[in-house]
């Protein structure tokens, strides 16, 4: 089943398009990152995901086919929107009551435990409490109405190192406790590797790359050789050259099982090296499996 | 000083952002090692996945994965609706064979030496072609059913 599922969707603000014939399908049991640099249409995805935006083209659905902003939709649903919002004057009692009032389901004793467990006075007025509290809080709140899929825009953009992990800690069980599917937009990619399985890479209102992570991992290679044979291999689509005056790496969608050139070394990748060469090049787009007929020209070498 | 107290398991997993080793393999790798160092033994219970979780922040996915892989190698079995256990030890395998692997090594040692590597270029040679060979034999053992019967009921450890 799919999680969400788009279909050539888009949108326009006045003459801008914010998100242009987006075409992807996230499926269930998985933490999809959704990448991208400032201005991409990561939070605009989202928003028409859960239906806090009319898209101005195209369908999108939620939860294997509910219509996105739907009250079935909504129902399964729980957002937590970029920079943790909570009513600073409120108290965390005070929420949890104003959450339960406004949603049809909401499971009260879970969030008196979470809170319990986190160590989050109840009478404490949320402005008070620290910035990693602050976005326990108001995961919680969203975890409490027990859904099926968990959208964070930006989690954990604000957060220190340590509320980060416990932050991301708390997703990840809800994951094993609840089976929650979890779809997340971030641009911190060195920590993406531990926590997203299924990647959505958007460029310029754009997909451009949509997979498994351990697919993308796997039909991607490092190559490094002499600068002097570089613009020789063509072997499979190279998606980023990085060269200096004797050595040359290539990104390159290759698998183990492509033949290395003689003289050359194939190094697996990272997610991170590989999403930020395919951000540095959004001319390139890749789908995981064999690639279909797309055999790029060696994309923008930089010197 | 808070000391981190374990939740009852044997050993705790930890995580070298730095190593470049992917994720699965890294628990994979550990508790391997745990093994050769008799700090795991057969019928000892893995760290639970939502444990693992809780304390690496990491996708449960992977922490699955590692189980899968840990069972294909035979070193472990899920018991369904408690858990992973050790099923196998390697230092018992290990023990005779040992001292030749590492008169052999030693004897590469001496040839990388006289050949002008330093300490770092032999680690940094070792470690490459130690991840290309685990690279390798994960990708076969993926591609490939099963070979071995080591995995039976061995479905959904948690």
């Amino acid at each position: 089943m799919n999680m969400i599922e788009a279909s050539g969707l888009g949108k326009r603000y006045g003459s801008t398009w914010a998100l242009r014939e987006c075409t992807l399908a996230i499926p269930a049991g998985h933490v999809t990152a959704l990448v991208g640099p400032n201005g991409a249409g990561k939070t605009t995805l989202l928003n028409l995901a859960v239906g806090l935006a009319e898209p101005s083209a195209g369908q999108v659905s939620v939860l294997g086919g509910r219509p996105a902003g739907s009250p079935a939709a909504l129902d399964g649903i729980a957002f937590v929107a970029q920079d943790m919002p909570v009513y600073k004057n409120l108290s965390a009692a005070d929420l949890l009551h104003l959450t339960r009032n406004l949603n049809r389901r909401f499971d009260r004793p879970y969030a008196e435990a979470r809170l319990a467990d986190l160590g989050i006075p109840l009478k404490r007025k949320a402005g008070r409490l620290s910035g990693g509290q602050q976005a326990q809080l108001a995961l919680t709140l969203a975890l409490a109405r027990r859904p099926r899929l968990l959208v964070l825009d930006e989690p954990v953009a604000m957060l220190d190192p340590v509320a980060r992990h416990d932050f991301m800690a708390l997703v990840l069980t809800a994951m094993v406790d609840d089976g929650v599917s979890v779809v997340l937009s971030s641009h911190v990619l060195a920590e993406l590797e531990r926590v997203a399985d299924y990647l959505v890479l958007l460029s310029h209102g754009r997909v451009q790359m949509t997979g498994e992570v351990e697919d993308l991992l796997a039909t991607h290679r490092m190559l490094t050789g002499p600068a002097a044979e570089a613009d020789r291999y063509t072997e499979r689509p190279v998606v980023h050259a990085g060269r200096a005056e004797a050595q040359a790496h290539l990104l390159v969608r290759a698998g183990v099982d492509d033949p290395v050139p003689p003289g050359w070394e194939a190094h697996p990748v990272s997610l991170e090296e590989l999403a930020l060469a395919y951000l540095r090049e959004p001319g390139a787009g890749a789908r995981p499996g064999p690639a279909r007929g797309r055999h790029a020209q060696p994309t923008g070498v930089t010197k | 000083m808070t000391i981190d107290k374990g939740n009852g398991a044997p050993i705790e997993f930890r995580l070298d952002a730095a190593s470049g080793v992917p994720t699965y393999l890294q628990l994979v790798h550990q508790v391997e090692h745990a093994l050769r160092l008799g700090y795991l033994k057969p019928g000892d219970q893995l760290p639970k996945v939502r444990d693992v979780v809780a304390s690496l922040a990491i996708n449960p996915n992977t922490v699955l994965k590692a189980y899968k892989e840990l069972e294909v190698k035979g070193l472990a079995a899920g018991r369904p609706g408690q858990g992973t256990f050790v099923q196998a030890t390697l230092s018992q395998v290990a023990l005779p064979e040992l001292t030749v692997l590492r008169r052999s090594l030693s004897g590469w040692l001496a040839t990388a030496d006289g050949a002008g590597l330093d300490e770092n270029g032999i680690i940094a040679l070792f470690t490459s072609a130690l991840r290309d060979f685990y690279e390798r034999r994960r990708e076969s053992s993926t591609r490939g059913p099963a070979s071995d019967g080591a995995s039976d009921g061995a479905e959904g450890a948690a």
